[in-house]
């Protein structure tokens, strides 16, 4: 569409073409004041300079009664022109739109379905208030209409229309006029209608009060319903389907033979070429099949999703990603289902990176002791692609395999030193890290790994690497020779190093230490020198003079605090919470599916006001919560904490370490966030030291929690608490006595 | 539901853009590329919707634009991204035909002005949702009635460093030609094992395992379903009538293997063979194999014992053209590339798989087999079924086999 600038005299040229006797001038000049018009409006929504957007396109409204009397014409895509025109120009100018009703109602009575329609269809675009009134006596006319094309249209017309003035769709009976239409003789007009039911549904639910519980009951689907339902799903158009099949997830089933029935109804639908109505098949089967009892169809019905979910890997990327993504949660429910079709989610070589990660996901989720040579296989394949990004991912996904799968550990950890030896630098650090979480996972097994990792160490630029390095010293340091020289490269360089690196090395120092003391003491008295003197991150010197005290206090106590046992890690199985996953399985193929959040999170409100919206985001915000504390609890039952005890005051805090010694390591070490596993310790003995300064009787107060904690901890509860760290340069004098 | 859609192109300016529900401002399209800009500098992956500020983005890359769907809602993104697809169908169409510039625009903002969902309908006249039949009207009428059937496999492969085949499938499709007059009944018999075995009469030859089904909305899903019979009231015209996959494993139909003999700094040197491991009575045309070389080799030589090379710089490959390639034979062709002397440090060199193209006609990989096609009109004429299969490479035929010089010997036969 070429705008010319505009020449002097340009809208009488227009006017003079609008009212030409020949019918092609009149189009085209009908186009050029709707090219001249959208230009116009572009510039203004942009909020661009003014006399730029005046001087580059042309004001044309003055040319509204000129187009206006090309409204009157048996020329159906001239008709079209000028009603797209005033559709662009009721939205600013809707007082002169009102000039153009009379013809709109002529128009809806003309013999010509056609054009019966597109004036329905038209009149519910312009969304001028005065337009809406002269809208009801048409509208009513067109739901009656004999030809269906113009009921269908009629149909989505009432949804624009509630959506504009509900009131007047109440008043004027459309409801109950639509849910006649249900059983409307023709599929598309069922379609149509159950499309507009369920969009007034859903804004009249949106709309509520937030704290009004009651159902407007707009579309209510009855099992009369259901029927009708049921039988125009087989012979609608494909979007038509859809729009039916996502009523029929919203049915309540009276029975589990109902249930029944609309699964077996619905399957068929997975044959359909059109991969949203294959999705739209699969939610209401995930919603209805919760109620199926009999187990031979609960598998047939499972074992017919996995051939239709394949095929849609081989739609275009995008379609693929919708599919992936929709997979995952799936597989979440439901892990059996693609058991055998590891292969299908093998990256092609031209798949977008954003395929080619979900894919990888999905991979590990289906690994297994069958598979898992051939997927170990493609792993090494991609560890050797371009992309950064996805070798990571696929060298992370190699360590996931390591500890979802424990007899193929073996091999994973032979792939990585494969890896390693390639000596490209995010490769080995990448499978530095992933070693990590594999000792975590199997502690003392793979030690023979450890020299080939500290040959990397010079290597390693990345602080997540150097961290998984040194912790992996840390650990192993009896094991090590040089693990002091190694440790010491590091408390060289401390000051220059990311909190995170320096805080795992103060720790691995630390370890280093109760290890092997004779050989030690120098770096371990420079790492605590250095912590608390030169380093301006309060974690570090907090933590430096926790392990300081520790020491000096007591190096049994020490020994049981820092090298306790810890559980080994595991992989959850979900990534969200039971209750949520249920209510993404109901929105299958839906955004919020897509995005594994639930739609509040994300869902804009219309109309809504700021107050349901703040409730909404405070509602996700619990429920992420809630999502978090459970997806903990299943990667670890760690630490016993309630819902409530988190949040609570001190004691319980205190109370829950009583099970600390057996299992002392802190849920937030699991997810792989933190560095340090002695995070959460450590806040809880930063919480007593602070109470021992405090003047008052803080020690009595602790002292009955204290005398119930087991064993390591009776010396350090009993009679020496931290007396004098208010003054900071005596106790290092002190402690450095003590040694 | 989606309450606004917009043709990007790649700098972010919209082209054509339509609002179907005001929910939306048209302001958002403009903030689509900056926030897909700032995913990327973030270092996160873009995907195809996204959530920004209460708005939904869902969009699909189509050469040179954006295709963009705006919500508010919590819409079906796989119907509005399906939906998308559909849009550049119809635009690929046009530029098929090979409209002029300025008009294409326009035929396309004609088509994109309809409410979404709906282009079907608007295409033809209201007359055809008066039938029972969405998609045909009565009173078509052909001199002489047929109908032409094309059954095109298209085969998916991957075939790993060591030679193995890691990954196969085959993706069929029957496509129809149908020149029939008044509204036809269509019956299509396929060599299909799971009815056989369902109405327990015995194939004679080989009967096929279709691992998933797909097929058009003329076809009664439920009737398939129940007895596996494909019947159908054809639209007019052509159509694609149902597609099919099957992941039997196949043997790759052309090998192919490569050896590489690289000398840092100076050259590179490929022997690639070629082998058709299909029965001699058939043959593939155009055969084509990309097999990629450094992005930065030059002076190409290539000497084959059959066929043409072309270097394809812009593909970082070269190029082997195989006009015929007959059943059971075996060619081996060499190139020889330049490589500059300076080297970046960077060690990990891209590693594309070897990629095929081929054409095999009247050859189906899966042995389908159109058994019969009834056609049945009420005025009770006679009409001919042609049918036509063929075989080729799908849009995944890859093998990971070109190796360092020693992993794999090649006798050379030159």
């Amino acid at each position: 569409m070429c705008i010319r600038a505009p020449r002097k005299g340009e809208n009488y040229e227009l006017s003079v073409d609008l009212n030409s006797e020949y019918r092609d001038k009149r189009k085209d000049a009908i186009k050029r004041v709707i090219a001249s018009y959208d230009r116009r409006q572009r510039c203004c929504d942009f909020s661009l300079d003014l006399p730029t957007v005046l001087n580059t396109s042309l004001d044309v409204s003055g040319l509204f009664p000129d187009v206006l009397k090309n409204m009157q014409t048996d020329d159906l895509e001239q008709k079209k022109l000028v009603y797209l025109y005033l559709m662009n120009y009721a939205k600013t100018q809707p007082e002169l739109v009102i000039l153009a009703v009379n013809t709109f109602v002529k128009d809806s009575e003309d013999p010509n379905p056609l054009v019966r329609a597109l004036a329905i269809r038209t009149m519910g675009c312009l969304r001028a208030e005065k337009i809406i009134d002269y809208l009801c006596d048409p509208l009513q006319r067109a739901l009656r209409d004999d030809n269906p094309y113009v009921r269908k249209t009629a149909a989505l017309c009432v949804a624009k229309l509630y959506d504009l003035k509900p009131e007047l769709v109440i008043e004027n009976g459309f409801l109950d006029q639509l849910r006649d239409m249900i059983s409307d003789s023709n599929p598309m007009v069922v379609a149509n209608t159950v499309a507009a039911l369920t969009d007034i549904h859903i804004s009249a639910t949106s709309n509520q009060p937030s704290d009004s519980t009651s159902d407007p009951a707009i579309f209510v689907i009855t099992s009369a319903i259901l029927n009708k339902l049921l039988i125009a799903l087989n012979e609608c158009s494909e979007w038509g389907r859809v729009a039916v099949l996502n009523a029929l997830a919203r049915y309540d089933a009276q029975d589990d033979k109902e249930s029944e029935h609309i699964c077996e109804r619905v399957v068929p639908q997975f044959q359909h070429v059109n991969g949203s109505v294959v999705l739209a098949a699969m939610k209401v089967i995930m919603i209805h099949i919760r109620n199926v009892r009999r187990d031979d169809l609960v598998k047939q019905l499972i074992r017919k999703m996995a051939p239709p979910l394949v095929t849609l890997l081989s739609s275009p990327p995008e379609v693929q990603w919708v599919a992936l993504r929709n997979i995952n949660l799936l597989l979440q429910k439901r892990s059996d289902l693609l058991s055998n079709e590891m292969r299908v989610f093998f990256c092609k070589y031209n798949d977008p990176l954003y395929v080619k990660i979900e894919k990888l996901d999905i991979m590990v989720r289906l690994a297994s002791d069958s598979n898992v040579d051939a997927l170990l296989s493609e792993l090494k394949e991609y560890s050797s692609e371009v992309d950064v990004d996805f070798v990571r991912k696929s060298i992370k996904a190699i360590g996931q395999t390591a500890i979802s799968i424990e007899s193929a550990a073996e091999r994973c950890v032979n792939v990585l030193l494969e890896l390693i030896n390639t000596r490209v630098s995010y490769v080995v650090q990448e499978a530095v890290v992933v070693m990590k979480d594999i000792f975590r996972k199997y502690p003392s097994t793979y030690e023979g790994v450890i020299p080939t990792l500290c040959a990397n160490l010079e290597e390693l630029d990345e602080p997540e690497a150097k961290t998984s390095l040194i912790w992996i010293i840390g650990e192993y340091a009896d094991k090590i020779d040089n693990a002091d020289e190694l440790l010491g490269i590091f408390v060289d360089s401390f000051i220059e190093e990311s909190y995170q690196v320096q805080l795992q090395t103060l720790t691995a120092v630390v370890k280093l230490f109760l290890k092997k003391p004779d050989s030690s003491q120098g770096v371990v008295q420079r790492v605590l020198n250095t912590a608390t003197k030169d380093c301006d991150s309060p974690d570090v010197r907090d933590r430096a003079y926790i392990y300081w005290r520790l020491l000096s206090t007591d190096p049994g106590a020490a020994k049981a605090v820092v090298l306790a046992h810890r559980p080994p890690i595991s992989i959850p199985r979900t990534t969200v919470s039971p209750a949520l996953l249920e209510e993404l399985l109901g929105e299958i193929s839906s955004l919020a599916s897509v995005y594994h959040k639930p739609a509040q999170t994300f869902v804009g409100h219309g109309r809504v006001g700021a107050d349901s919206v703040h409730k909404g985001s405070e509602i996700s915000d619990a429920q992420k919560a809630l999502q978090t504390v459970v997806a903990g609890q299943q990667a670890e039952n760690l630490l016993d904490f309630g819902d409530d005890s988190a949040q609570d005051g001190q004691p319980s805090g205190l109370a829950a370490t009583q099970i600390l010694p057996s299992t002392p390591a802190a849920a937030n070490f699991l997810s792989g966030t933190s560095a340090n596993p002695l995070d959460d310790l450590v806040s809880i003995f930063g919480g007593m030291e602070t109470m021992g300064m405090g003047a008052g009787s803080p020690s009595a107060a602790l002292s009955p929690t204290m005398t119930s904690m087991s064993s390591p901890f009776e010396g350090f509860g009993g009679p020496a608490p931290p007396s004098q760290p208010a003054q900071n340069a005596q106790p290092q004098e002190d402690l450095l006595g003590l040694f | 539901m989606a309450s606004l859609i917009a043709i990007l192109d790649l700098k972010g300016k919209p082209l054509i853009q339509r609002s179907y529900k005001d929910d939306v401002p048209s302001s958002y399209i403009e903030r689509f590329l900056p926030l897909v800009l700032d995913i990327e500098e973030e270092g996160q992956q873009v995907t195809p919707c996204f959530s920004s500020q209460g708005i939904n983005y869902m969009h699909i890359r189509h050469s040179n634009l954006y295709i963009l769907a705006l919500s508010k809602r919590n819409s079906n993104a796989a119907e509005i991204i399906i939906f998308l697809h559909r849009l550049t169908q119809l635009m690929d169409e046009m530029m098929d035909f090979g409209f002029p510039q300025t008009t294409e625009s326009k035929i396309l903002q004609e088509y994109i002005t309809q409410e979404s969902h709906k282009l079907e309908i608007q295409a033809r006249p209201p007359m055809a949702v008066t039938n029972a039949v969405s998609w045909r009207t009565e009173g078509i009428r052909y001199r002489k009635n047929e109908v032409f059937l094309d059954v095109v496999e298209s085969v998916n492969l991957l075939v790993n460093s060591n030679g193995n085949v890691v990954r196969s499938e085959i993706l069929g499709a029957v496509k129809m030609k149908c020149y029939l007059s008044g509204m036809p009944e269509l019956r299509l018999g396929l060599n299909d094992k799971v009815m056989f075995e369902s109405t327990g009469r015995t194939a004679r030859g080989k009967a096929i395992e279709m691992e998933d089904v797909k097929f058009h909305q003329c076809v009664r899903l439920s009737r398939f379903e129940n007895d596996r019979t494909i019947s159908f009231i054809p639209p007019d015209g052509e159509f694609e009538l149902m597609s099919y996959r099957l992941s039997t494993p196949v043997k790759p139909l052309i090998w192919v293997e490569a050896a590489v003999e690289s000398h840092k700094g100076s050259r590179v040197e490929y022997m690639v063979k070629c082998k058709a491991q299909f029965k001699r009575r058939s043959s593939a045309n155009n055969v084509e194999i990309y097999v990629p070389v450094p992005d930065d080799a030059d002076s190409p030589k290539f000497r084959a014992s059959t066929g043409s090379v072309q270097y394809a710089p812009d593909k970082s490959a070269f190029v082997w053209k195989i006009k015929q390639l007959g059943g059971g034979r075996e060619y081996l062709m060499r190139a020889h590339f330049g490589l500059p002397s300076v080297k970046s440090e960077q060690d990990m060199e891209k590693r594309a798989p070897i990629s095929v193209k081929f054409e095999i006609p009247y050859f189906t990989v899966s042995g389908i087999q159109v058994r019969y096609l009834k056609i049945v009109e009420k005025s009770g004429y006679q009409a001919l079924p042609w049918v036509r299969y063929i075989t080729q490479n799908g849009d995944d035929y890859s093998l990971r086999t070109a190796l360092e010089k020693g992993s794999t010997p090649i006798v050379q036969q030159m």
